[in-house]
């Protein structure tokens, strides 16, 4: 699989007061297409500050960080805007959905971000919403979901435009076990269709469950790079 | 893109609903009260000059130094060629001849003998000539009570407070007990045609009109008249043009020291109301500037409002990659079609109440009643063109730079905080 995203001794330092506070330190990673893997560690150890970096939502302070061939640290705000409407989908802690738009509208909106002809969008969302196993919400509104609901439409709108990679910031936070492990599966099976790459940051041991690479971070620092293999379990 | 921005605004209540019912309600406030402003100054001016001043007034030098007394032994004489000579040379205006005049009243009983006596305080004006405009300017059709305009020489109208205190009733013999033009006795017998009220007590109190033609007669005074009086044709006064026509006017009599020669003042030039006028054009503009500024307060921080509580919204558009520009301009364009639609509900409804009291106006009566200042008893909006756009200025502009200044927060705002932000 190819290479998709190359971190080459990255530390992110932030002002406090009249010194710095060094988030990450010496950060080396490379991640290939298809992956489905995780930033654990204690909160303040870095996952959200690596994928603010990876989103294009921040720059490094030191180091290289090149995502989809595109050096971060170079970017324009114009160009990040770019890169993350084409190329990034993001999923956060809370769904974070538009209140006044239906299910349907919330996940044409990253496409009409993309200028994308109608008839064309029409057809990515209803797959988007199938994938995700909610066609017949599509015209309800997020108050009438309820929270599993609401974060696989947050999924959907995430990968309707099929992005390369999605960043997920502790995305089960909100939600009891049973949807949980549900939105965990959609994501794991969008990962293997589609082949995007998922990042997730989280403690979430349940998250951990399904991840294929664990990167464990403390102190802004990996700590830990581990491949998971998995153990396919045949029930029956 | 436009489209999903629409359906935002007609959905979500705060952005439409709630802007558009602020913006409509002050830009009606303010496009009312702009045109009643207006209407009221213009009434005044109105008043003042249909039933006093004139636009300008031609009187000889000597009453014009003597004006408060209105002395009718000072009156211009041949005015019949000096209106032919004042309608040829200054066309825009129409000219006519008023007499003020003062006397006793007489009322007699059936007998023939006095049964009541009051002093008037009259003045002559056209009502036969042929197109006069007189009775209409001096609003006399609409301000008879009983009876009707009169129809032939040797008819009055007395005001109705004067008829109802001493019991005169339409058809009714009156005798006027005057002076003449040259200091003799004048007794002359008119029958009451009507009655009127014009709601100024300085008019009202004890009032006789009569025909020009019948004043001259009875006050010996053929062909003269104590002043003739200029009105623009428009009917609006002109303060500019007006000075412009005195100017030419009074140069044509400056080598001349007759002191019955005659002299024209503007309608600024009489009763202080030059100061009166720079004053109420400062306080209508203060007033509309003050309000249009709170008005405008009013909206900025509704548009303000609605930029801080879409905040959230800004973050997931940065974070999905809409550019930060994009999201600025959708914001203003969207605070621009809420202003506008504001503004047009708002003016529209402004127009609407402006109209009615244009037509109908409020009747202050009762509080301007016993003035000695001639103000309209009916407070009335004036709907002059600028009571179209008014309205926009704080409706829209502000909505607009409302947004415009809470929008700036979007370029402020930091990325790398956007999933602590989001996440909340």
């Amino acid at each position: 699989m190819e290479s998709i995203i190359q971190i080459k001794n990255l530390t992110k330092q932030f002002p406090v007061g009249t010194g710095k506070f060094t988030a990450l330190i010496d950060i080396s990673l490379e991640f290939r297409k298809g992956e489905f893997t995780g930033f654990v560690g204690p909160s303040g150890s870095g996952k959200t500050t690596l994928l603010n970096i990876i989103g294009s939502l921040d720059t490094p302070t030191e180091g290289e960080v090149t995502v989809l061939g595109h050096s971060i640290a170079h970017l324009t705000h114009k160009q990040s805007a770019r890169l993350r409407n084409q190329h990034l989908g993001f999923i956060f802690q809370t769904y974070n959905l538009f209140p006044v738009y239906t299910v349907y509208e919330n996940v044409e909106f990253a496409l009409l971000l993309q200028h994308m002809p109608a008839a064309e969008r029409r057809k990515a969302v209803l797959d988007a919403l199938e994938w995700v196993g909610l066609t017949d919400k599509m015209d309800s509104k997020p108050a009438q979901l309820s929270g599993g609901e609401g974060q696989r439409v947050a999924i959907a709108r995430a990968m309707v435009k099929r992005p390369a990679i999605l960043l997920a910031d502790e995305p089960t936070a909100n939600l009891d076990s049973r949807n949980s492990h549900h939105i965990l599966q959609t994501m794991q099976q969008l990962n293997e269709e589609l082949q995007t790459t998922f990042l997730f940051a989280t403690h979430d041991e349940k998250v951990m469950g399904y991840l294929r690479r664990i990167i464990s971070l403390e102190d802004g620092r990996v700590v830990k790079d581990e491949q998971i293999v998995m153990d396919k379990i045949t029930e029956g | 893109m436009i489209r999903f921005l629409i359906k935002g605004i007609l959905r979500d209540k705060n952005r439409s609903v709630l802007p558009v019912a602020v913006i409509s309600i002050g830009v009606f406030l303010t496009v009312l009260f702009s045109a009643w402003f207006k209407g009221i100054l213009g009434d005044m001016v109105d008043v003042n000059a249909n039933f006093s001043t004139g636009h300008v007034k031609v009187m000889s030098r000597a009453y014009a130094d003597n004006i408060e007394q209105m002395p009718n032994d000072l009156a211009l004489l041949e005015v019949s060629q000096l209106i032919d000579s004042l309608s040829a040379e200054f066309p825009t205006l129409e000219w006519v001849e008023r007499i003020h005049f003062g006397g006793l009243l007489d009322v007699p009983g059936p007998d023939g003998e006095t049964r009541a006596q009051g002093m008037a305080t009259g003045q002559a004006i056209d009502f036969f000539g042929p197109g006069t405009r007189e009775p209409e300017r001096m609003n006399i059709p609409s301000s008879i009570v009983r009876g009707s305009l009169p129809d032939e020489p040797g008819e009055a109208l007395v005001s109705n407070d004067f008829a109802e205190r001493f019991g005169i009733k339409v058809g009714d013999p009156i005798t006027l007990f005057g002076a003449t033009m040259y200091g003799g006795m004048a007794f002359t017998n008119f029958t009451v045609a009507g009655t009127v009220r014009f709601g100024m007590r300085a008019l009202d109190r004890g009032a006789i009109l009569i025909d020009i033609t019948d004043a001259q007669a009875a006050l010996d005074m053929a062909d003269a008249a104590g002043e003739v009086l200029g009105f623009f044709k428009d009917g609006k006064y002109h303060r500019e043009e007006a000075l412009q026509v005195k100017t030419a006017f009074n140069a044509r009599y400056e080598g001349d020291a007759d002191e019955f020669a005659p002299t024209m003042i503007r309608l600024n030039d009489q009763k202080g109301l030059d100061e009166y006028l720079t004053m109420m054009d400062y306080v209508a503009g203060a007033m509309t500037f003050i309000f249009i500024l709170a008005m405008s307060i009013v909206l900025w921080n509704t548009g303000l409002l609605g930029g801080l509580r879409r905040y959230n919204e800004f973050g997931i558009r940065l974070a999905m990659g809409e550019e930060k520009g994009h999201i600025y301009r959708t914001l203003i364009i969207e605070a621009v079609v809420v202003g506008i639609i504001g503004s047009v509900i708002g003016t529209c409804l402004g127009l609407s109440a402006a109209w009615y009291l244009q037509e109908y106006g409020l009747n202050f009566g009762a509080a301007v009643q016993g003035g000695g200042m001639m103000m309209p008893e009916v407070f009335r909006a004036d709907i002059e063109p600028e009571a179209f756009y008014i309205g926009f200025i704080p409706g829209l502009v502000s909505m607009a730079l409302g947004n415009a200044l809470s929008g700036i927060g979007i370029y402020k705002r930091r990325t790398a905080v956007l999933f602590k932000e989001l996440s909340v």
